[in-house]
């Protein structure tokens, strides 16, 4: 049976480092042509995008359909109306939470 | 009416939370000397980051029941600080995996910190020590917070506060999990839905142009279509494909 152990720990720490400086200090500091600029600056709202489907109807490679479409679901409508953030996160939560107890109820 | 009751319920549950974070927000306004005006972000990032220290606890629990001591489990937090590819090589470790497969599935996951970098390297400056501490804090809060702000100033001081409050508080969760190694399930609370739920409220900015709706509403759907067919995480790197929307004029 395998364990954590300090090859992965250090290894993943190298690999993620990296990965993260050389987005953000190797090539996100030149100066880019303006096409490509026009799509780097669409980053945030394809990535966040598929981390919103991602986190709310998957668990691992299955799609689900479960609680967290509805919490969800209520937190864009409260967003929608402009709700602050946190609000928007409690929303989402509490929905989740509640329908999963009437679920299992 | 489900949905009426629980947005009452969220409401109270709400400002009861909402009472502790604006004492705290108030303090860090001070201390740090902030704008008031970027009060709101300062509140909304302590809360993400009291989210996220939940889920440290989690964190810290799974990587010792994997076998990692405390030390381990610390260090990858902080040093790794990506909580979906340290989750990720947890379980692939627990569910009998290689070191090779975990780290793998890991750096997938990693490796969108890099595309994220590309975005906020125009919004950050500084000299180059500044910015490689910069590089550690470059996660999905950080990036969703500072892009959904309206001006530079206000961009660089949410990346910061954001990076800063959930680094503290995963690192912090990760400690109390690994030494109390006995776990609460974060589901009964339904905090797994607070991030998507919180991030819907951070990509809704993004939202307000052409170009920002079409890559969104693709990125979205091209990550929905792949998720079975490609390893997690692959996904939501086949989803920067939706950037290309931009060769065309915005």
């Amino acid at each position: 049976m395998n364990e954590i152990n300090w090859f992965l720990v250090l290894g993943l720490a190298l690999g993620a480092y990296t990965c993260k400086v050389v987005g953000l200090v190797v090539v996100g500091a030149r100066t880019l042509p303006r096409v490509v600029d026009r799509c780097l600056i669409l980053i945030p709202a394809a990535l966040i995008s598929a981390l919103i489907v991602k986190d709310t109807l998957s668990v691992g490679q299955d799609l689900v359909l479960d609680a967290r479409a509805l919490g969800v679901g209520a937190a864009t409508f409260a967003a929608w109306r402009r709700a602050p953030l946190v609000l928007v996160i409690v929303i989402g939560a509490a929905v989740t939470a509640l329908a999963r107890a009437l679920g299992t109820a | 009416m489900v949905v009426a009751a629980a947005e009452a319920v969220g409401r109270m549950l709400a400002s009861s939370f909402g009472h502790g974070v604006s004492i705290l927000t108030a303090v860090a306004t001070r201390e740090f000397h902030l704008d008031p005006e970027i009060r709101p972000v300062v509140s909304a990032s302590l809360t993400l980051g009291a989210v996220v220290g939940v889920f440290g606890i989690v964190f810290g629990v799974g990587a010792v029941s994997a076998g990692g001591s405390v030390l381990q489990a610390c260090a990858m937090s902080l040093l790794v600080f990506t909580g979906a590819s340290q989750f990720t090589a947890v379980s692939v470790i627990d569910g009998g995996g290689t070191t090779g497969s975990a780290m793998s599935s890991a750096m997938l996951l990693a490796a969108r910190n890099g595309v994220y970098g590309l975005t906020m390297a125009r919004h950050l400056d500084g000299s180059l020590a500044r910015r490689l501490i910069a590089a550690q804090l470059t996660i999905d809060e950080s990036t969703a917070m500072a892009t959904a702000q309206s001006d530079r100033r206000s961009r660089s001081t949410a990346f910061w506060i954001t990076g800063l409050s959930v680094y503290v508080f995963w690192n912090l969760g990760t400690l109390v999990g690994a030494i109390a190694g006995s776990s609460i399930d974060p589901r009964t609370y339904g905090l797994d839905a607070a991030f998507p739920a919180g991030f819907v409220a951070m990509v809704a900015p993004h939202f307000s142009t052409r170009n920002g709706r079409a890559a969104g509403l693709l990125g979205g759907l091209i990550c929905l279509v792949t998720i079975p067919f490609v390893p997690v995480g692959m996904s939501i790197l086949c989803a920067s494909a939706a950037v290309l929307v931009g060769v065309r004029n915005p």
